[in-house]
């Protein structure tokens, strides 16, 4: 680990003056719980001349939730995210989520806005500058290839791997987004433009794995809301390395409603595969009847044609890609069979 | 640009002037002269910085120090009292749960803030609070033995 460079620190209590400092200090950065961020300006990968400490800002620190909806402050811890007694019961996918994140130590540091807006990874970005220089650097920085994908042609493919997004996802969540110019909310699925397609310029709906939030300049995450579906059964897993701490392999997020025996809806969304979370498209046509082989078998392909997982440390890609569609497979069949 | 950072630290009000880009580490370590909280890793992978922040497990690797004005910061040297081991101190000490011991001031702080939040945690709870933290002797059954007795040990009033 290098030396941290200089910044400043400065910790606002209101939202107000939050926005003030951030429209202040264009080079500024917001700070959850340092469990990403810190690391990455120690690894020389990104130098914020101040960083602004988001968890004393009191607007943002709440949690709703109740039958009808949730609303979650950015700056909620996720372990008491994972331990509210109302998001355990009405939003179980949610809950799960959170307690799936990194270790029992990080999760009372890390945040909800710093797990949305977890910066992407993979294994030639997450270095020290001095692994990253010996090999020219990447696209994600200053270097002008990919090398986990060397024939990307400018087109980064380091991937999201935040555990809330996906839960959040199968319901349909919104985010509300606050910068200079005032408060937008966005559907949370536009939140995310890691596209990572070929041959498409970088707009500000369409990004890759170095620009993969919507963000506009000075913006940051204020919320997160969901309608509740008490209709639907919901769960998240995740399969990792080290179980008790690790960046995933895959996390799955299914949300689903069983009539009878028909299946008669489905949701299913991916982290740790993509250069953004993924809320697996078609899954409506695989709907209708019971769940039988070609459900499984449809799912296997919509995996196959949308899962676009790489290769890191300990795992080739088409592994990944693989323990992606049986991790859905394995959830889907528990919560319909529950 | 330094800022007065005001917090307590093992029980004592302490003022000190610290730049934004100062570890809470290395402010123990390096400005209190705390030397018991370790620099493992230095990136949140390890545990052995682990403090407790108002009760909570906390890196001290990854917290900036300036970010504790008004908390409550406990380290390993708090927990001794009057020449007299902690209950999770005895515990790690007599169940043998150090070997080479570098690990050790980050797994008894986790254990400790487990016991403050939970007194009486059942095995899986004892894994599950200490899955931030990584031991590479390899003793984690005597880790899990220690934090048993120490639990044990606290509930007789035998240690605090």
């Amino acid at each position: 680990m290098d030396a941290l460079p200089a910044f400043d620190l400065l910790r606002p209590t209101t939202l107000d003056e939050a926005i003030r400092i951030r429209v202040a200090h264009p080079g500024s950065m917001p700070l959850g719980g340092g469990t990403d961020l810190v690391v990455n300006i120690r690894r020389g990968i990104v130098a914020p001349a101040m960083l602004i400490d988001m968890n004393a800002v009191s607007e943002l620190k709440t949690i709703r939730a109740d039958a009808r909806g949730l609303e979650i402050g950015a700056s909620v811890k996720l372990a008491e995210l994972a331990g509210h007694p109302d998001v355990v019961k009405h939003y179980p996918v949610v809950a799960q989520a959170a307690g799936f994140i990194a270790g029992p130590t990080h999760r009372n540091m890390g945040t909800v806005g710093g797990n949305l807006c977890l910066d992407t990874r993979c294994i030639y970005y997450n270095q020290s500058e001095w692994w990253r220089s010996a090999n020219n650097h990447c696209l994600k920085t200053t270097g002008d290839i990919c090398h986990v994908a060397p024939k990307s042609r400018g087109v980064c493919f380091a991937t999201f791997s935040g555990d809330l997004a996906p839960a959040l996802l199968t319901l349909g969540a919104e985010v509300d987004l606050v910068g200079p110019t005032g408060r937008r909310t966005l559907p949370l699925s536009k939140l995310y433009i890691g596209h990572a397609r070929q041959g498409e310029p970088v707009t500000e709906t369409r990004g890759d794995g170095k620009y993969f939030l919507s963000l506009r300049p000075g913006e940051f995450v204020g919320a997160v809301r969901a309608k509740n579906m008490p209709e639907l059964r919901s769960a998240y897993d995740k399969i990792r390395i080290r179980r008790s701490i690790e960046y995933p392999v895959a996390g799955v997020a299914v949300a689903l409603r069983r009539e009878g025996n028909t299946l008669a809806d489905l949701r299913v969304a991916f982290t740790g595969t993509n250069p953004r979370p993924v809320l697996l498209e078609g899954t409506a046509a695989l709907c209708g009847g019971a769940l039988d082989e070609r459900v499984f078998k449809g799912l296997d392909d919509l995996v196959r044609d949308q899962i676009m997982a790489m290769k890191t440390t300990f795992t080739p890609g088409h592994y990944r890609r693989r323990v992606a569609g049986v991790l859905a497979r394995r959830l889907v069949t528990r919560l319909f069979t529950d | 640009m330094a800022r007065i950072l005001a917090f307590v630290l093992n029980d004592r009000a302490r003022t000190d002037a610290v730049p934004g880009n100062l570890l809470l580490l290395d402010y123990l370590r390096e400005v209190v002269g705390l030397t018991g909280t370790k620099t493992g890793c230095d990136g949140g992978e390890c545990g052995a910085c682990t403090v407790l922040i108002d009760d909570k497990p906390t890196l001290s690797c990854l917290t900036l120090a300036a970010s504790v004005e008004g908390r409550r910061v406990d380290t390993v040297e708090s927990l001794g009292t009057d020449g007299q081991l902690s209950a999770v101190q005895r515990g790690f000490h007599e169940k043998l749960g150090a070997q080479c011991g570098y690990c050790t001031p980050g797994f008894i702080m986790a254990s400790a803030g487990l016991l403050r939040k939970n007194p009486n945690p059942s095995e899986a709870e004892i894994i599950a609070a200490l899955g931030s933290n990584i031991c590479r002797c390899t003793g984690y059954v005597k880790i899990i033995e220690a934090v048993q007795y120490a639990a044990a040990l606290r509930a007789q009033g035998i240690a605090p």
